[in-house]
């Protein structure tokens, strides 16, 4: 930001010093010493501003960029030495990219969709089964950090069932569900719930006493509680909370749907594989990084907005 | 006049890991109405457990305390409580943590405006009119502690219980606020405790100074009148001998009957 207005700022110096001085003072008159030229622009405090500006930029992304160049050299020096049918290169994937996403929208049929779809599929998956692991394990969260009976009983079951990995509930979804559809939702579930519900009673157990106070000397009501003190206050754990379940639920997502076929990025990588295109595996690794990048930024700027301190 | 706040035979006593720990025995105190009460006495004597008592936050595990003559049971508005360390709601703006108070004690039997008034009136009080708007992260400590006594006087308690209110601020801002107090207090004509560690601050404030002696097991002292004329000013104080004197006995009391050694 800081850098584009000192810019702009100084280019209108730039390009107004020189031109409106003489303009002020019309014909000097011979007597009259030579006007001082102009400070060169770099020396000015402006300029200096400026350079400093510039220079600040060019540390924070000279660096990334260095990265990306050398990450993008070694992936070629592996694929060069792979030989012909080893691994695609950056500039072969680029070009499939292209190719890819000039109609992500197509439908051929079930097992013949465009990246679009694939991609939204996935996303959609992801929504249904967090916003039932929201729905189930925000209110459960609640319960648990309030009543220390509740989190008793349940934390040795919580304990057993959380180390489990996700794909290892597949089965059970597909035996209990008979479907491949409801059984992938119940994958991204079962094990998005954990961290939304384990932050969650943790930040309602560490809700200041100072502010239970404050609602005891006041004798609030205990839905006021809730409102007024018990919820703005656990929100930054909650916002923690769903930012890891989203993040696993996108991480599960690519397996489960690799197992489970159909649409979506996970059948595509798999789909892919049989077809041995691997650019296009290639290509959706990248998708699949940048989307749960994004998603994870998205809730990172969401949860700031919630943080009083 | 009759005893306001009575408090008999006061016992507490908790359970901790190391075992039983009696934190105060034998307390008995009467207060008058409108009286303003400072407790003092080195740390851990048991003054915020006392002033935690009075606001019902923990029950005596022995003892009768009294109010208007009716027992104290739990927590109450009309007994409020400024915090040590203000303990406003980070996420309401300062409107918005006095108005909670307000409409909580007031909001069955007014109306909107007259709650608005009242959360407006209590910020005019400790001249905060101009940060209404502002949330506790952005005002400074001794905004936020008259942020935390404006909450308190605006539910016009009939009791107001300060604990240490002024102990996390400098020597200047501490000033100010007394004197805003004094002023208040005389206003509003309300019956104050108040915990500190200040012989300056107790001697300027308060009608009678309760000096409690050291923990485990602490009681009340010594009871000293403090009989110097209201209104009162800081400046002529610094040059009033009975000042001095009062001052004197409360030092006396602290470093030569009941010096603490360093732990």
């Amino acid at each position: 930001m800081s850098a584009v207005t000192i810019n702009e700022g100084s280019l209108n110096d730039i390009m107004n010093a020189p031109s409106t001085e003489p303009l002020v003072t019309p014909a000097p008159v011979a007597k009259d010493p030579p006007k001082p030229r102009a400070t060169p622009f770099l020396q000015t405090g402006r300029g200096r501003a400026f350079s400093e500006a510039l220079g600040k930029f060019f540390r924070a992304a000279l660096p990334p960029v260095i990265g990306m160049a050398l990450f993008i050299l070694v992936w070629q020096l592996v694929s060069t030495s792979s030989g012909e049918n080893g691994l695609p290169g950056p500039a072969k994937t680029w070009t499939s990219a292209q190719a890819l996403f000039a109609d992500p929208f197509y439908d051929n049929g079930p097992n013949d969709k465009g990246i679009g779809w694939n991609i939204l599929h996935s996303l959609y998956r992801v929504g249904a089964g967090f916003g039932l692991a929201a729905l189930v394990g925000i209110p459960l969260g609640f319960m648990i950090g309030r009543f220390a009976f509740l989190s008793g009983m349940l934390a040795p079951i919580i304990s057993l069932l959380r180390p489990v990995s996700p794909l290892a509930w597949l089965p059970i979804g597909l035996y209990v569900f008979k479907e491949t559809e409801p059984a992938s939702l119940w994958v991204i579930f079962i094990s998005s719930i954990w961290p939304i519900l384990l932050n969650t009673a943790a930040g309602v157990a560490r809700v200041p006493q100072d502010y239970l106070n404050v609602a005891r000397v006041l004798n609030l009501s205990e839905w006021k509680i809730f409102t007024s003190i018990l919820f703005p206050s656990v929100l930054p754990h909650l916002m923690t909370g769903i930012r890891l379940s989203i993040g696993v639920a996108w991480l599960v997502i690519v397996a489960a749907e690799m197992l489970t076929g159909g649409t979506g990025l996970g059948f595509w990588v798999w789909d892919e594989w049989n077809n041995l295109n691997v650019e296009h595996i290639l290509i959706a690794i990248f998708i699949v990084g940048i989307v749960g990048l994004l998603l994870e930024q998205a809730l990172v700027l969401i949860a700031k907005r919630f943080n009083y301190e | 006049m009759h005893d306001y706040l009575h408090i008999e035979n006061a016992r507490m006593v908790f359970d901790t890991k190391q075992g039983k720990f009696t934190a105060l025995t034998d307390i008995h105190l009467n207060v008058k109405q409108g009286e303003f009460i400072a407790l003092i006495g080195h740390s851990g004597c048991g003054k915020s457990t006392l002033l935690n008592l009075v606001a019902g936050l923990t029950d005596p595990t022995d003892g009768v305390l009294l109010l208007n003559n009716k027992e104290i049971k739990g927590p109450g508005p009309e007994r409020a409580m400024v915090f040590q360390n203000h303990s406003l709601l980070p996420w309401l703006t300062c409107y918005g943590n006095i108005h909670l108070a307000v409409e909580r004690v007031f909001g069955g039997r007014e109306s909107r405006q007259q709650l608005r008034e009242r959360t407006l009136r209590a910020l005019d009080l400790v001249h905060l009119s101009h940060a209404a708007d502002k949330r506790p992260g952005e005002i400074s400590g001794g905004m936020k502690q008259r942020v935390g006594i404006a909450r308190a006087l605006a539910m016009e308690p009939k009791v107001l219980l300060m604990d240490e209110p002024f102990g996390a601020l400098d020597a200047l801002t501490r000033a100010s606020l007394q004197d805003e107090l004094m002023r208040i207090v005389e206003e509003t004509k309300a019956t104050t405790l108040m915990v500190t560690h200040d012989v300056d601050e107790a001697v300027l404030l308060s009608d009678r100074i309760v000096m409690m002696t050291n923990g485990p097991a602490a009681t009340i002292g010594e009871i000293l009148h403090v009989d110097l004329p209201r209104p009162r000013d800081r400046l002529a104080l610094a040059e009033d001998p009975r000042y001095h004197h009062l001052r004197g006995q409360v030092l006396t009391f602290l470093y030569q009957k009941h010096m603490k050694q360093a732990a």
